[in-house]
C-alpha cells in the first residue's frame, strides 16, 4: 500500500507578514518558510498509519523551486520514505498545481492521497477537492480521524454543524483538518536518516497555467482600540448609545 | 453572457446570496439543493432538487455539473460544506476557483483575505466559468419578499461513498454564522460544564450564539463546531463578545467583520484591547453574570 503526502512551502505562519510596498505580492525579505502546518498533519497522519502496518509506503510530493528540499527533507525526516519534487519557478493557479499532482498520482499509483485542507498562505483550500475529481476519486476533506482496513478508508471529518464519517473505497484523496493528530517533533537521527532517503526531481508534466492571477495585496485595515470601561453599567450604556438595542 | 448560477446548499443560504448576486450585477438563478420555500430574491429561475441530506461530495458531483451548463459565474456562501463540494465542479469544468469573496469589483476581479486574514489580495480571472464562494458578511442583507416558486430537479446520487455516521451538534441557539449577538470564552473557562453554565446560559438570555477559541477547543472545554476565527467559523454578529479570549491574530481574523467588538479580561495588556471597540478589564465570572442580568430580554 502506498500513501502520497503533498508538502507545501509556505511563509512561516507564525511571522508577522506585510504585503511589499508596490503592492505586488507578499513582502518575504527576512522571513522564514516552513512545510504548510495542514500538510505536517498529513505527513504525521502517513507515519502513523505505517506505524500500524509497516507495509506501507510513504512518498512526499511538492511542486516549486528548489528551495522545496527543505519541507521534502522535513517530510523524510518525520518518516516519510521517499520524494518527488515537481521543480518550477512558475505560478500555478490551484487547478493547474492538481493537474501536476494527478500527473504525479498516475506515474505513482498511490491507494491513499493525504494533504492539508488548505495551504496558511493561498487560504484557498482548494486543490485536494480538484485532484479528486479529476481523478474521479471518493473524497474526505476536514478529516479528524482516519482508519485503512481492506481496501477501505474510514473517515470522521469536521461539518459546520458537528461531524460525520464517511466510508470509501481506496483510492481516495483524504484532507486533514487540526484535530487530526499533532505532528512529532523531529529527533537528530531523523534528520540525518532523511538525508540518505532519495529525493527525486522532475519536471511538470505540462507548461504552467494560472487563471487567477494576483494583481494586488495590501494589509488589513487595523480595528483601532476602542474605549475602556470601567463597569458593567458604563459598558451597558455605550452598547445602548450604539444603538444595539 | 454572463449569468450567476448561485447554488445554495439549504433554504437559509437563498437570502444571503441576493447581496452577492447585486454585487456582480448580472443575471442569476437559484439552485436549492435541499430544503423547500426558497425566499424571492429575484432569481429568474429557482431549481430545488430535494436532496434532503445533501450527500458526500464525490455522489452528487456530476449530477449538479449537469446543471450548470451556459453559467459563467457559479457561486455558494463560504462553509465547510461549500468548499466540499465546489471545487470539484470547478475541476470537473476546468473552471478558476476563488475561495472567500469579501467583494466584487469587476465580473471577473474580486477581492479576498489570505494568509490568516492579515492580508487581501485582489486577484484576476481569466476564463469562464468562475466558480466562487462568497462571504456573506461582505455583502448586503436583504429581507426576502415572499417564496419563489421553483422548478423541481432530480440529480442523481452514486453512492460510491457511504454516510455512516453524523453527529450535529443541534440546540435552540442559531448558528454562529447566523446571529446577531455571539458570546465568546478561550480556555479561562476551565471545563465543558463551566463553559456552558457560563457562556452557553449568556448565549441563550440574548437569543444568541456560544463561539469558542480554537485553544477553548483544543482543551475540550468546547465543540469542535463553535471554534470561531480564521480556522474556524467566520463570523459577523451585530455585537460580539469576547470572554477570556486573549486576541490570536488567527481568532481577530474570524471575527473582524462583527460590528461591535466587547472584550471582558482579567489581563489588561491583552492583544484583543487592541481590536476591541469596548473593553473591560475583569473576572469574566464576576463581569458576565452581572452584564448577562443587565442584557436579559434586551435582544
Amino acid at each position: 500500500m502506498k500513501i502520497m503526502v503533498t508538502v507545501k512551502r509556505v511563509i512561516d505562519p507564525y511571522a508577522k507578514v506585510r504585503p511589499l510596498s508596490d503592492g505586488s505580492g507578499v513582502d518575504t525579505t527576512g522571513v522564514k518558510f516552513d512545510a504548510n502546518p495542514f500538510d505536517e498533519i498529513a505527513v504525521e497522519e502517513a507515519v502513523r498509519q505505517k506505524e500500524k502496518n509497516p507495509v506501507i509506503e510513504i512518498v512526499a510530493v511538492s511542486l516549486g523551486g528548489t528551495e522545496c528540499e527543505e519541507q521534502l527533507r522535513k517530510a523524510l525526516a518525520m518518516g516519510a520514505d521517499k520524494a518527488v519534487l515537481i521543480e518550477s519557478s512558475e505560478n500555478y493557479d490551484t487547478l493547474a498545481v492538481a493537474e501536476e499532482f494527478v500527473a504525479l498520482v498516475k506515474a505513482e499509483s498511490p491507494d491513499l492521497v493525504l494533504m492539508g485542507k488548505q495551504s496558511t498562505d493561498g487560504d484557498n483550500n482548494q486543490v485536494g477537492q480538484m485532484m479528486a475529481a479529476l481523478l474521479g476519486w471518493p473524497q474526505a476533506t476536514f478529516a479528524s480521524k482516519l482508519e485503512l482496513a481492506d481496501g477501505t478508508a474510514r473517515v470522521t471529518r469536521e461539518t459546520d454543524t458537528g461531524e460525520e464519517t464517511l466510508e470509501m473505497n481506496l483510492p481516495a484523496i483524504v484532507t486533514t483538518d487540526l484535530r487530526l493528530n499533532e505532528p512529532r517533533y523531529i529527533a537528530l537521527p531523523g534528520i540525518i536518516k532523511a538525508r540518505s532517503k532519495p529525493l527525486e526531481k522532475r519536471p511538470p508534466s505540462s507548461t504552467a497555467t494560472s487563471r487567477v492571477k494576483t494583481v494586488k495585496v495590501e494589509a488589513v485595515p487595523a480595528r483601532s482600540a476602542g474605549k475602556k470601561v470601567g463597569s458593567v453599567d458604563e459598558l451597558v450604556a455605550e452598547l445602548s448609545a450604539r444603538g444595539l438595542f | 453572457m454572463a449569468r450567476l448560477m448561485l447554488v445554495a446548499f439549504d433554504p437559509s443560504e437563498v437570502a444571503l446570496g441576493h447581496g452577492f448576486a447585486s454585487a456582480l450585477g448580472i443575471p442569476f438563478d437559484v439552485l436549492l439543493l435541499s430544503g423547500a420555500d426558497p425566499a424571492e430574491i429575484g432569481a429568474e429561475r429557482t431549481l430545488a432538487a430535494n436532496l434532503g441530506d445533501v450527500p458526500p461530495a464525490d455522489s452528487i458531483e456530476d449530477g449538479v455539473v449537469a446543471q450548470l451548463g451556459g453559467y459563467s459565474h457559479i457561486a455558494s456562501v463560504s462553509s465547510m460544506r461549500s468548499k466540499d463540494h465546489l471545487p470539484r465542479w470547478a475541476a470537473h469544468l476546468g473552471a478558476a476557483m476563488v475561495t472567500d469573496v469579501i467583494v466584487v469589483e469587476a465580473e471577473n476581479r474580486f477581492r479576498r483575505p489570505i494568509v490568516a486574514g492579515s492580508m487581501i489580495e485582489t486577484v484576476e480571472v481569466s476564463g469562464s466559468p468562475i466558480v466562487m464562494t462568497f462571504r456573506p458578511s461582505g455583502f448586503a442583507k436583504f429581507s426576502p419578499n415572499g417564496t419563489a416558486a421553483a422548478d423541481s430537479i432530480t440529480i442523481p446520487i452514486t453512492d460510491r461513498t457511504r454516510r455512516v455516521g453524523a453527529s450535529a451538534r443541534g440546540g435552540a441557539r442559531p448558528d454562529l454564522t447566523a446571529a446577531k449577538v455571539i458570546v465568546s470564552g478561550g480556555r479561562p473557562l476551565k471545563d465543558a460544564e463551566t463553559f456552558e453554565r457560563v457562556i452557553g446560559g449568556f448565549a441563550d438570555s440574548v437569543h444568541g450564539a456560544a463561539g469558542a477559541t480554537r485553544a477553548a477547543v483544543d482543551s475540550h472545554i468546547a465543540p469542535n463546531e463553535l471554534q470561531v476565527g480564521q480556522t474556524g467559523k467566520i463570523v459577523a454578529p451585530d455585537l460580539y463578545i469576547a470572554a477570556g479570549v486573549s486576541g490570536s491574530t488567527q481568532h481577530m481574523a474570524g471575527i473582524k467583520d462583527s460590528k461591535t467588538i466587547v472584550a471582558v479580561n482579567i489581563d489588561p495588556d491583552a492583544p484583543i484591547f487592541e481590536n476591541a471597540d469596548l473593553g473591560m478589564v475583569g473576572d469574566l465570572f464576576v463581569v458576565l453574570p452581572e452584564l448577562q442580568a443587565k442584557l436579559a430580554g434586551k435582544f
